[in-house]
């Protein structure tokens, strides 16, 4: 193990984006990730990467498809409004099949919102965030270890499938310094037969492209990358099981409200209710089976949330309905006290009990 | 042990550098630890506070809505926070900013006039860190000894000026009576 050091999880963030081979960054700064953008302003020209602030979000990602059409590990970070404007071009991203890693450290919204923390994008992220068919890969960290963590695996998994990835943070991850141990994994090398780096007039031309007007050929394109997602939906789910062992009552949470979760658990045994935790990391794909699995024991279920109940719904999904689904939440950057939680867990441990 | 601890001021006062310190008395020890910050306008002359969670397993939330210490730089963060710090718990108030007593009977409260020591001692811009090493007396949330090792791993280099000023704050704070 590296030795710890203290950093801001956006500052993390960013260091383990240079460290996982990140040498492109394009942003355009936007409370509460603008440490994210500053950061790579005095690294990147110190290690010859290219750090540039854009005139606008939609100039960012468009840089940003340039570079991954290369084949080059590419970034861009933003916070929810900012995300909004992206979306183009991650729609853009997901027809040319490229790999690339977007950061969204949510803020409250609708429209310019606030800038506390919040996770009101869930859906905006885990539908496949601009128009069309398709879908990112959407990571949660709850921790600053977490930061680094997934963002050596959300670039890992961009390259593997080809897609776009998330890392779907808030304020309060962004914010928070915890103790980190900041140590580079394995990079491993996937096949890249499809960048464009120049034919040097030795093999025919590639082509990255989203346009394609022939209804025959775009189905096929569609039900091709489908194909892809259905082996991420089969393998990849990552997720935090948490006291779930005799889980009676069990939470479903990610980010700050897995952190806030915690304490409400802890709390919760000390009443003799027997609360466990499932906290998703990867909210697309969702662990659907290890939800399916928790069903079979727990007597009802609790999403904690920090939106107007939009997690709830694949909670519901995955369970097919067969228990009941509460909903603890608070919005507009306000975040669920321990006590509103544990309260929401001993309602459902009624609720639970009257089946 | 766990400790909550939550410091709370004016924007400007150096709320944030003085929590981070306590983060980074956790880091030299080793202990499991959080930091965070209040962001935004509140940064900017505002109400600033920080929630420092110090503790010896894995921490949950990492805000602080009910301290186990609360270090109070002005009033409306005294009047704000009192009511919320356990029963038990501590207070520390600078009592050059803040002319009114504690009214809780349930909690430990010391006063010290942080900034007009500053002030008097040619330390102006440091109240922060003598209430630090007031709490170090008064609490064993962290140990003293560690202090000078803390201090060299939080101030970068190039302010090196600042340890000295930043070492002497801290002891005069942990002497006062």
């Amino acid at each position: 193990m590296s030795e710890k050091v203290l950093m801001k999880g956006n500052e993390a963030l960013a260091e383990a984006a240079i460290m996982a081979g990140c040498r492109h960054y394009f942003g355009y700064p936007i409370t509460p990730q603008t440490e994210v953008a500053a950061y790579m302003s005095k690294r990147m020209p110190k290690i010859d990467g290219v750090f540039l602030q854009a005139e606008s979000e939609l100039a960012a990602i468009n840089m940003v498809i340039g570079v991954a059409s290369t084949g080059k590990r590419v970034m861009t970070s933003s916070s929810s409004p900012g995300i909004s404007l992206k979306s183009e071009g991650i729609s853009y991203l997901a027809g040319c099949d490229l790999p690339a890693l977007i950061v969204n450290v949510q803020r409250g919204g609708p429209g310019l919102g606030g800038i506390q923390p919040s996770q009101s994008d869930y859906f905006h992220a885990t539908r496949g965030a601009g128009h069309g068919d398709s879908h990112m890969i959407v990571l949660a960290p709850a921790s600053v270890q977490e930061m680094v963590d997934l963002v050596f695996k959300g670039f890992d998994l961009a390259e593997k499938y080809r897609m776009t990835s998330m890392i779907l943070s808030d304020g309060t991850m962004g914010q928070m310094m915890e103790p980190v141990s900041l140590e580079i994994g394995e990079i491993n090398e996937y096949d890249k037969s499809w960048a464009l780096t120049g034919t040097k007039c030795e093999r025919e031309p590639r082509i990255v492209n989203s346009l394609c007007l022939q209804p025959e050929e775009l189905e096929r394109q569609n039900f091709a990358r489908f194909e892809r997602y259905k082996v991420v939906e089969e393998k990849e789910p990552m997720y935090e099981q948490y006291r779930m062992d005799d889980a009676e009552v069990c939470i479903v949470a990610f980010g700050v409200a897995s952190r806030i979760s915690k304490n409400a658990i802890d709390l919760a045994r000390e009443q003799g209710i027997k609360a466990g935790m499932i906290r998703p990391i990867t909210l697309w794909p969702f662990p659907k089976k290890a939800l399916s699995a928790a069903a079979g024991r727990a007597k009802a279920f609790v999403s904690v949330e920090l939106s107007m109940g939009q997690m709830i719904e694949d909670i519901e999904l995955a369970i097919r309905c067969s228990r009941p689904v509460l909903l603890c939440n608070r919005v507009g950057g306000i975040i669920p006290t321990v006590e509103e939680v544990l309260a929401k867990i001993v309602e459902a441990s009624k609720v639970g009990g009257a089946e | 042990m766990t400790k909550q601890i939550l410091l709370a001021g004016f924007g400007g006062q150096g709320i944030l550098f003085s929590g981070k310190f306590l983060a980074y008395e956790g880091l030299v020890e080793g202990r499991e630890l959080s930091w965070l910050p209040s962001y935004g306008p509140e940064m900017r002359g505002g109400t600033a506070n920080c929630s420092v969670i110090l503790s010896d397993t894995p921490i949950g939330s990492p805000i602080v809505t009910h301290p186990d210490i609360l270090i109070a730089m002005n009033l409306p963060s005294l009047d704000k926070y009192e009511s919320e710090v356990v029963s038990g718990g501590k207070i520390f108030v600078d009592s050059s900013l803040i002319d009114r007593e504690v009214k809780r009977d349930d909690i430990d409260v010391y006063y010290i006039p942080a900034t007009k020591i500053a002030s008097d001692e040619g330390l102006s811009g440091l109240a922060n860190m003598i209430m630090i090493g007031f709490m170090l007396k008064n609490t064993d949330v962290c140990s003293y000894e560690n202090v000078d090792a803390t201090i060299e791993k939080l101030v970068p280099a190039r302010k090196k000026d600042m340890i000295s000023l930043n070492k002497k704050a801290i002891e005069l704070g942990y002497n006062f009576k």
